[in-house]
């Protein structure tokens, strides 16, 4: 609801000012607020254990959050169009394996593998894509079909064997261990993603067309705008997103398992979630989803830096889980209101 | 409509499958159709199809409850804690339940009266009592539960003079029961319309809110009643009994023809869904298909039960236009 409200001033020239001004005071209040607990989380823990923002600890978190931080950017793509990819998991398991496989004991560059990843992400994210757009079937249940297929494959190739570091060449390693000027590169490649994403969602009309197929499919077709097109390419990006990630994967831990990521899909929709972009469509940016993703790493984090007892740490991520969806939904019932007494007077 | 789609339901097709595949099964491989081994496939579905019942009811109502596999293990773990502390079985079942129902509760109050998305709020409660499960057990493992108890959830305990185990007969009499109510009664026609159009239901005089309430309540009464069946079924009583089973009680009730969008579908398509998953995995797993092919033909079943239906009207519609459009030239 917010989000039609979000559009820049080029897209909302009919709009009135004061209205703009107030919605946008809103929208940055909804990202704000999800900073903000953030903010909280980290310097509470950070007040009481100290070393949660030494040099390692803040490595750490970067680290720990980047992947999830690119899967929760294409989810929101996919989310924003009112429909859903489950298959995101499994998709990172299997370009984790297939890089590994195909870089073991060779001397493959960094950058092949990464889009050999991206390949093979993109041709998942395709054929679910194709389904869910041309085969006019719920996103779900392709996706959940999908998620079953691909983790088969993966998991009937990869046939128990695993991928160890010490074959992976050391230039994909490196990817996972290196750093630019002090920043580690997994988060940097993370960070420029999500600036592009967020770019392209808020400045080209394409983006912008993602939003109105989540808002209103009926409009948006009424108003010409090619949904089946724009809905696979968002699952090609959210597949090609993940399957990067994959490769990522394979950089950051070298030892590759077939269930690599299993039962992460979950994970990445929470994050999206709780960040904000409405699981119904139509709102949200992919800044907020990765403040979400970023919010779930550091609770978990935080709960192991605060020695938290291991067997709470997942009931008290599922409280706070609950807590942000429920927070976000008040803010916005409040806001609508607000904005419509607003409008009366 | 073209005779093809009027009479070719989706959920009478996967019937039909159902069947093709049991005479498959008996004709090609050999112990398939035994008592003993129908008795076991049968048994394994047993805490998925208990499941299936309540969320098929949820999906024609437009909602969705991804907690009940964590509900299973919830109740899994509750039952192994108390077990070791000593109480009665007769007293941990009740409790259990009752967990069952209070987490049900939980999900229909976030999605009736906070307004919440039932498929966000449940990713939630997933996450909350699959952790206070492992808070209940830890990583421990119960596994004394005395035969007198464990023998009800077997295969090899039948229902007198058939090869029915007692949870599979449990599951028929509330498939019954759920037909019944879903097909036969004013309430499930509300079902029906609540998925359909939730704004007019509630015009019509429906009350949406405490329909759906009570359909999460018991979605997690028979997820927790499901736990105690797997934990006995297996003997053991763990933290993470049932992981990732949410997923599969879906994938079923999707199979059997429920639209996820809500407000189409019968009980009877769920039910066929939910047996075709069990029987086609125990016949591939008899003829030494391993388990990563078992999950890849679950999959592709599934993309083919959403997708046939849909080229199926596709096609009618186009010789359905053709022949409007012959008279006109």
């Amino acid at each position: 609801m917010t989000t039609a409200l979000e559009k820049p001033p080029t897209a909302q020239a009919q709009r009135s000012p004061s209205a703009r001004s107030l919605a946008d005071t809103v929208f940055r209040a909804r990202e704000l607020s999800i900073g903000g607990a953030l903010l909280l989380l980290i310097i509470a823990t950070w007040i009481s254990n100290p070393s949660f923002l030494d040099d390692q600890g803040v490595k750490d978190l970067l680290l720990n959050s980047s992947i999830l931080v690119l899967l929760a950017v294409g989810q929101s793509v996919v989310v924003v169009t009112r429909n859903i990819d489950l298959s995101v998991g499994s998709v990172v398991g299997l370009t984790a394996f297939a890089c590994g496989h195909f870089a073991s004991g060779t001397d493959h560059s960094a950058v092949t593998v990464l889009l050999l990843g991206t390949g093979l992400g993109l041709v998942c994210g395709l054929v679910s894509g194709a389904l869910v757009s041309f085969g006019r079937v719920p996103a779900l249940v392709v996706t959940l079909g999908m998620l079953y297929v691909i983790q088969g494959i993966d998991h009937a190739w990869a046939h128990g064997r695993q991928i160890n570091a010490a074959n992976v060449p050391d230039g994909v390693l490196s990817l996972g261990s290196g750093s630019v000027l002090g920043v580690p590169c997994l988060p940097l490649i993370s960070a420029v993603v999500l600036a592009g994403t967020a770019y392209f969602l808020r400045t080209y009309r394409s983006g912008r067309e993602l939003y109105a197929i989540g808002s209103s499919p009926e409009a948006a077709r009424l108003a010409g705008i090619p949904i089946r097109r724009r809905v696979l390419a968002a699952y090609a990006f959210s597949g090609a997103v993940a399957g990067f990630a994959g490769a990522l994967w394979l950089a950051r831990f070298g030892t590759v398992v077939a269930d690599a990521a299993n039962g992460w899909e979950l994970t990445v929709v929470s994050a999206v979630v709780v960040g904000g972009v409405a699981i119904t469509g139509g709102t949200g940016s992919v800044w907020g989803a990765a403040l979400g993703a970023l919010l779930l790493t550091t609770i978990g984090s935080a709960l192991v830096v605060l020695k938290v007892d291991s067997f709470w740490q997942q009931a008290i991520t599922g409280v706070l889980l609950l807590l942000a969806i429920t927070t976000d939904r008040v803010v916005q019932v409040r806001t609508t209101s607000a904005l419509r007494k607003k409008s009366r007077r | 409509m073209s005779a093809l789609t009027k009479y070719l339901r989706w959920d009478t097709a996967v019937g039909i499958l159902l069947i093709a595949v049991f005479l498959a099964g008996t004709g090609t491989t050999e112990g398939f159709s035994d008592t003993a081994n129908l008795s076991a496939a049968l048994d394994d579905t047993a805490e998925i199809a208990l499941i299936a019942l309540p969320m098929t009811l949820l999906v024609v109502a437009g909602q969705v409850d991804l907690s009940v596999a964590s509900m299973l293990g919830l109740s899994s773990a509750l039952a192994g804690s108390l077990w070791d502390a000593g109480w009665t079985f007769e007293l941990i079942v009740p409790v259990c339940l009752l967990a069952g129902a209070l987490g049900g509760l939980l999900n229909g109050w976030l999605v009736t009266r906070i307004g919440l998305p039932s498929l966000a709020v449940t990713i939630g409660t997933l996450t909350l009592y699959r952790g206070l499960a492992s808070v209940a057990l830890g990583d421990k493992a119960v596994a004394d539960f005395p035969e007198a108890y464990a023998k009800w959830a077997r295969y090899t305990e039948t229902v007198p003079g058939t090869f029915v185990p007692y949870p599979v007969a449990l599951f028929a009499v509330l498939a019954v029961v759920a037909a019944v109510v879903l097909h036969c009664t004013g309430f499930g026609r509300s079902l029906f319309a609540i998925g359909a159009q939730e704004e007019a239901a509630h015009f019509a005089g429906i009350r949406v809110k405490r329909i759906k309430l009570a359909l999460f309540m018991v979605s997690g009464l028979v997820a927790s009643f499901a736990g105690i069946v797997y934990t006995l079924r297996y003997g053991s009583a763990r933290a993470d009994n049932g992981v990732g089973l949410e997923l599969v009680v879906i994938a079923s009730v999707l199979l059997g023809g429920i639209d996820f969008d809500g407000g189409r579908g019968t009980l009877g398509g769920a039910v066929a869904g939910v047996l075709l998953i069990g029987l086609l995995n125990n016949l591939l797993t008899l003829n030494d298909v391993s388990n990563e092919i078992q999950v890849i033909v679950t999959g592709l079943l599934l993309v083919a039960s959403v997708l046939t239906p849909r080229v199926i009207a596709t096609l009618g519609e186009r010789r359905h236009r053709h022949a409007a459009a012959a008279p006109a030239k």
